[in-house]
């Protein structure tokens, strides 16, 4: 079993990686949340609940819109789906995010390399 | 409009979101199941993996409010249910919370009103006193109100300075006005050019004096005040240009003054011009209070120096007649000490206020310490309920949070009810309120003492939630839901806190109950000074005052006083009757004179040393029980042949004789060219200024001498020793008396010299009752404190003192065990206050009399009886513990 990372994520970045998954494909929660371990082969376990706190502030801010449907699994849920604004919000985010994440890693560097 | 939308959008969403999260859960489940997991296992994997249903759902409707406004609302809505749902609790904690308050806000509004809010005049801080002070003068250095100002000085004083906008003199006085209705005494204020002007005060009808009023032998003109103005004229503004009788003179009415004015501190009910007449002025005349308005950024210090400057300009510019030496004063070392007239009001009785506010503030924390106490029982119990909050998803600082609302409501509710008390707080500090207290018809609740009561609840209930809250509602509470219903002991830390408390409040209670005693040590020693009066319940006083214009000739108007005596005698029940020029501790100014002895020589450059000086009636130490210490009286005989006799205080014969019989014989005069008078008499000394301060040496003049200014004195006191003084009958019979001798003669101020004795000791007493309900209230709350804790203790600790009873303890070593806590709490609270206190009382000095602020007896007296009252409280529960049956005390488990 792969060991993972137990520490929490900087704000913002659950966010990022909703509308970066969102960006792939319309999908609703739970669904989400299976996506994200999954894509990070189970480095980032989160804690499935701090999803919706996440959601509803992405819809406030009108990055994602909301509509219930039926699912494959023929369950009645809530399928979230990209906007343009969210496009617009999660290319910036990831394009800071990348500066920062290049920082800090100069930073960490080892020595005389 | 975007938030009015989700404002009726967000039940729908949230509806949506439980549905939301209700189906990702079930989803979780399902697939679990698929993989092979039992239901049951797999709903707990689920919930677990999910997290704090609750709180996820809470945070993620956050995110549509306004999280704090509402949490907030929803705070108060159930702090007021937990309130109604225990209304003992709520009734005592808000019980206590509101006397507190009403206390505090009640002597603020005295402390406001008196010492913070700036006068009633225009720029108030613009305002001085010219006080000065003449440390060289003999006699007169003794004396807190020092060298009041001469015409002369005014006039130089008006005309030389630099440092001043404007500037004039004041003398408060009586006169008497007849014509009107019955004759009457009324209270005059006669003001030089420049006192209007200087207070700014417009007159509210009408117009203030110009410097045509002032002009010596003008016709007399008068300003009224607006109560007398609408007692004697309803109101009516057609009584200006109107001529009334001011001491057989007819004066024209000019001007009213609007409600509420007042010359500094003096209430009056006529003004009238000095109209000093310039030609005749001297040096000398000291009798007038000045008061000035600074130009705009000058300082005291600037017009202290302007005033040295103009002092010697005042010395070359007058005399005190052909042959005397003008700089004679510069052996009195006059000092010009001006202060904010806002002090001259307030005067000294500002350490008298803030020594009240302190205690009552220290009232206050003993309550709000109670109060924690309370609200640490009630959390405790509540335990159960926060670990289940606490388990539901409330995070702690939002458990804090709920229980500070809580406690601050209930400082605030309490405060509410507070101001309603504190109105009629005030209404009796009013009436128990030294009558002489400045400033006394202003006090009232204001903008600023509501927004001191709004502050000291909020305090409070920060300060009385806080270490509950703290305490209680710490992370990990989650045991208290294993323990549920079990009585555990209780940790010793939380022990420590109550006791801590205790502690705290024993040593507050001691500190107020000592000052208290001091207090009423000073009341004990000032009940026991001898006067220089007898029985002053039976000596009816009153004033009468023969004008000039009334009777001209000296000669008659002691016959006619003779006549008054006569009498006065003659009514039913009077023993005696005499008079004076004035009793002691009726508060008049004095009257000072230069005395020399025949048998001293004096240098001729200096001053003889001044002293006060009285006319007394044959007739009057017997009546008002005056003791005579040697020598005799004089005869009224001796009165009217004008006989040089005169009589001295006992202090005054030993400084100048040694001994009061060497005194008869002997000759002293006044002024250096007046006859000899022959000493006679001595009297004891009399408490002439109050019991507190030391009896000045006085001169005791026949009512009739041979002296080119005043031959007879005119206003008198007159003493009337009767059982039947004070009973309005007694008092129609005097009137009666008197008018059968002249009908044109008004009594003033007639009143028991037992009402001038209590007011004179009017501010010890109101600072007695003040710091003896403060202590009563301490004391109260300190013990209330020691058996609420002592009892809980006892109540907690049921099963361990079963245990002990069951394993063989006899019911006398629980009793001592729990008192002996009790003590030790209480000791170690004596010890802190008695060190307290001795830092403390220090500040109240100045309050005390006839008593060390470090008197040994009041600590050990007052330490011995709160150690026994407190023990008394521990005896009720150490009872209830010693009387345990171990068998119930094990079961009820």
């Amino acid at each position: 079993m792969k060991k993972t990372v137990k520490r929490d994520l900087f704000p913002g970045a659950l966010e990022m990686m909703i509308l970066r998954m969102l960006k792939r494909q319309p999908t609703h929660g739970y669904a989400l949340v299976q996506q994200i371990k999954r894509t990070s082969q189970d480095l980032l376990v989160i804690e499935e609940g701090s999803l919706y706190p996440a959601l509803q502030r992405l819809l406030k801010e009108e990055f994602v819109k909301a509509e219930w449907d039926i699912s494959p699994a023929n369950r009645r849920v809530r399928i979230y789906k990209l906007t343009a604004a969210g496009a617009k919000h999660l290319e910036r985010e990831v394009s800071t995010f990348e500066r920062m994440l290049e920082g800090i890693t100069r930073v960490l560097a080892p020595e005389g390399s | 409009m975007n938030w009015l939308k989700q404002l009726f959008a967000r039940r729908r969403l949230y509806r949506e979101l439980s549905e939301e999260i209700q189906s990702h859960l079930d989803e979780k489940v399902e697939e679990l199941v698929a993989d092979g997991m039992p239901r049951e296992e797999a709903m707990q994997s689920a919930r677990r993996e999910f997290g704090n249903v609750g709180l996820i759902e809470e945070n993620s409707r956050e995110v549509w409010t306004w999280p704090s406004v509402e949490e907030f609302f929803f705070d108060v809505r159930y702090g007021l249910r937990g309130m109604r749902r225990n209304p003992v609790f709520t009734t005592v904690a808000l019980l206590t919370v509101a006397i507190g308050i009403a206390a505090n806000a009640a002597v603020f509004t005295v402390v406001n009103s008196v010492l913070l809010k700036p006068l009633n005049y225009p720029k108030a801080e613009e305002l001085v006193s010219l006080h000065q002070i003449a440390p060289g003068a003999e006699g007169l250095a003794d004396f807190e109100s020092g060298l009041l100002l001469s015409p002369s000085m005014y006039f130089t004083y008006a005309e030389h300075n630099q440092t001043f906008q404007s500037l004039g003199v004041w003398i408060p006085g009586t006169a008497n006005v007849t014509g009107l209705a019955e004759p009457e005494q009324v209270r005059t204020v006669a003001v030089s050019d420049g006192v209007l002007q200087t207070l700014g005060v417009p007159p509210a009808v009408g117009r203030w004096f110009s410097q045509v009023d002032q002009v010596p032998n003008a016709p007399g003109s008068v300003m009224l005040s607006y109560g007398y103005w609408r007692g004697r004229f309803g109101g009516d503004r057609a009584v200006i240009g109107r001529n009334i009788m001011v001491d057989s003179q007819p004066r024209e009415i000019v001007g009213v003054m609007p409600p509420g004015f007042r010359f500094v501190d003096s209430e009056f009910d006529l003004t009238a011009p000095l109209a000093f007449d310039r030609g005749k002025l001297i040096l000398a005349g000291f009798g007038f209070h000045g008061i000035a308005r600074l130009k705009p950024g000058r300082t005291i210090a600037e017009a202290n120096a302007d005033i040295s400057r103009m002092l010697p300009i005042w010395m070359d510019s007058w005399s005190n007649g052909p042959g005397s030496n003008p700089h004679i004063y510069e052996t009195w070392k006059i000092t010009p000490t001006i202060r904010p007239l806002k002090q001259e009001v307030i005067g000294n009785v500002g350490e008298l206020l803030w020594v009240v506010m302190g205690t009552i503030g220290v009232v206050m924390l003993i309550a709000c310490a109670n109060v924690t106490n309370l609200l640490m029982v009630r959390v405790e119990a509540r335990q159960q309920e926060l670990a289940v909050r606490t388990a539901l998803g409330a995070g702690w600082t939002r458990i804090v949070t709920g229980l500070l609302i809580e406690s601050v409501m209930l400082g605030l509710i309490g405060g509410v009810l507070g101001v309603g008390l504190a109105y009629a707080g005030v209404r009796f500090l009013v009436a128990i309120g030294p009558s002489n207290l400045p400033r006394l018809n202003e006090i009232a609740i204001d903008a600023r003492t509501l927004g001191f009561t709004f502050i000291l609840s909020l305090l409070s209930g920060l300060l009385f939630g806080l270490i509950p809250a703290l305490k209680y509602a710490q992370p990990g509470t989650g045991s208290a839901l294993q323990s549920a219903g079990r009585t555990i002991s209780v940790s010793r830390e939380r022990h420590g806190a109550r006791n801590l408390l205790v502690v705290g409040q024993v040593a507050m209670a001691l500190v107020l109950l000592i000052c208290a005693g001091l207090m009423i040590r000073t009341f004990a020693a000032l009940r026991k000074v001898d006067p220089g009066f007898a029985e002053p319940q039976h000596l009816q006083v009153m004033r009468i005052s023969i004008p000039d214009l009334l009777i001209t000739e000296p000669e008659r108007v002691t016959r006619t006083q003779n006549a008054i005596l006569d009498k006065l005698a003659a009514t039913q029940g009077v023993k005696s009757a005499g008079f004076a020029s004035d009793m002691p501790m009726e508060g008049f100014d004095s009257d000072w004179d230069e005395i020399f002895a025949k048998d001293k020589v004096y240098s001729g450059d200096l001053i003889a040393p001044l002293r006060l000086y009285k006319n007394i009636s044959p007739g009057f130490l017997q009546t008002a029980g005056t003791r005579l210490v040697a020598g005799r009286e004089m005869t009224w005989s001796e009165v009217y042949a004008l006989r040089p006799v005169v009589m001295v205080s006992e202090n005054l014969a030993r400084e100048m004789w040694g001994t009061p019989s060497a005194a008869i014989g002997k000759y002293l005069r006044e002024y250096s060219n007046m006859p000899w008078h022959e000493v006679i008499g001595v009297i004891q000394d009399v408490r002439e200024k109050g019991l507190q301060e030391k009896a000045p040496e006085i001169v005791y003049w026949p009512p009739l001498v041979q002296n080119r200014f005043a031959p007879a004195v005119r206003t008198t006191t007159f003493v009337i020793r009767s059982e039947r003084a004070a009973t309005e009958s007694f008092m129609n019979e005097v009137r009666a008396a008197v008018w059968s001798v002249n009908s044109n003669l008004p009594l003033a101020s007639m009143r028991t010299m037992e009402e001038v004795y209590d007011k004179s000791i009017a501010r010890i007493s109101f600072t007695l009752v003040m710091l003896g309900i403060a202590g009563a209230m301490a004391l109260a709350l300190g013990i209330i404190g020691i058996y609420g804790v002592m009892s809980y203790t006892v109540s907690q600790r049921k099963r361990e003192i079963g245990i002990r009873l069951a394993l063989g303890a006899q019911s006398g070593n629980v009793l001592q065990m729990v008192l002996k806590q009790g003590a030790k709490l209480t000791l170690v609270g004596v010890a802190i206050g008695i060190g307290a206190a001795f830092g403390l009382t220090r500040l109240m000095t100045h309050l005390l009399f006839g008593v060390a602020a470090h008197d040994p007896l009041t600590f050990v007296a007052v330490a011995a009886l709160l150690l026994l009252i407190a023990l008394l409280a521990c005896y009720i529960p150490a009872r209830r513990a010693a009387l345990v049956n171990p068998m119930v005390a094990l079961r009820c488990e």
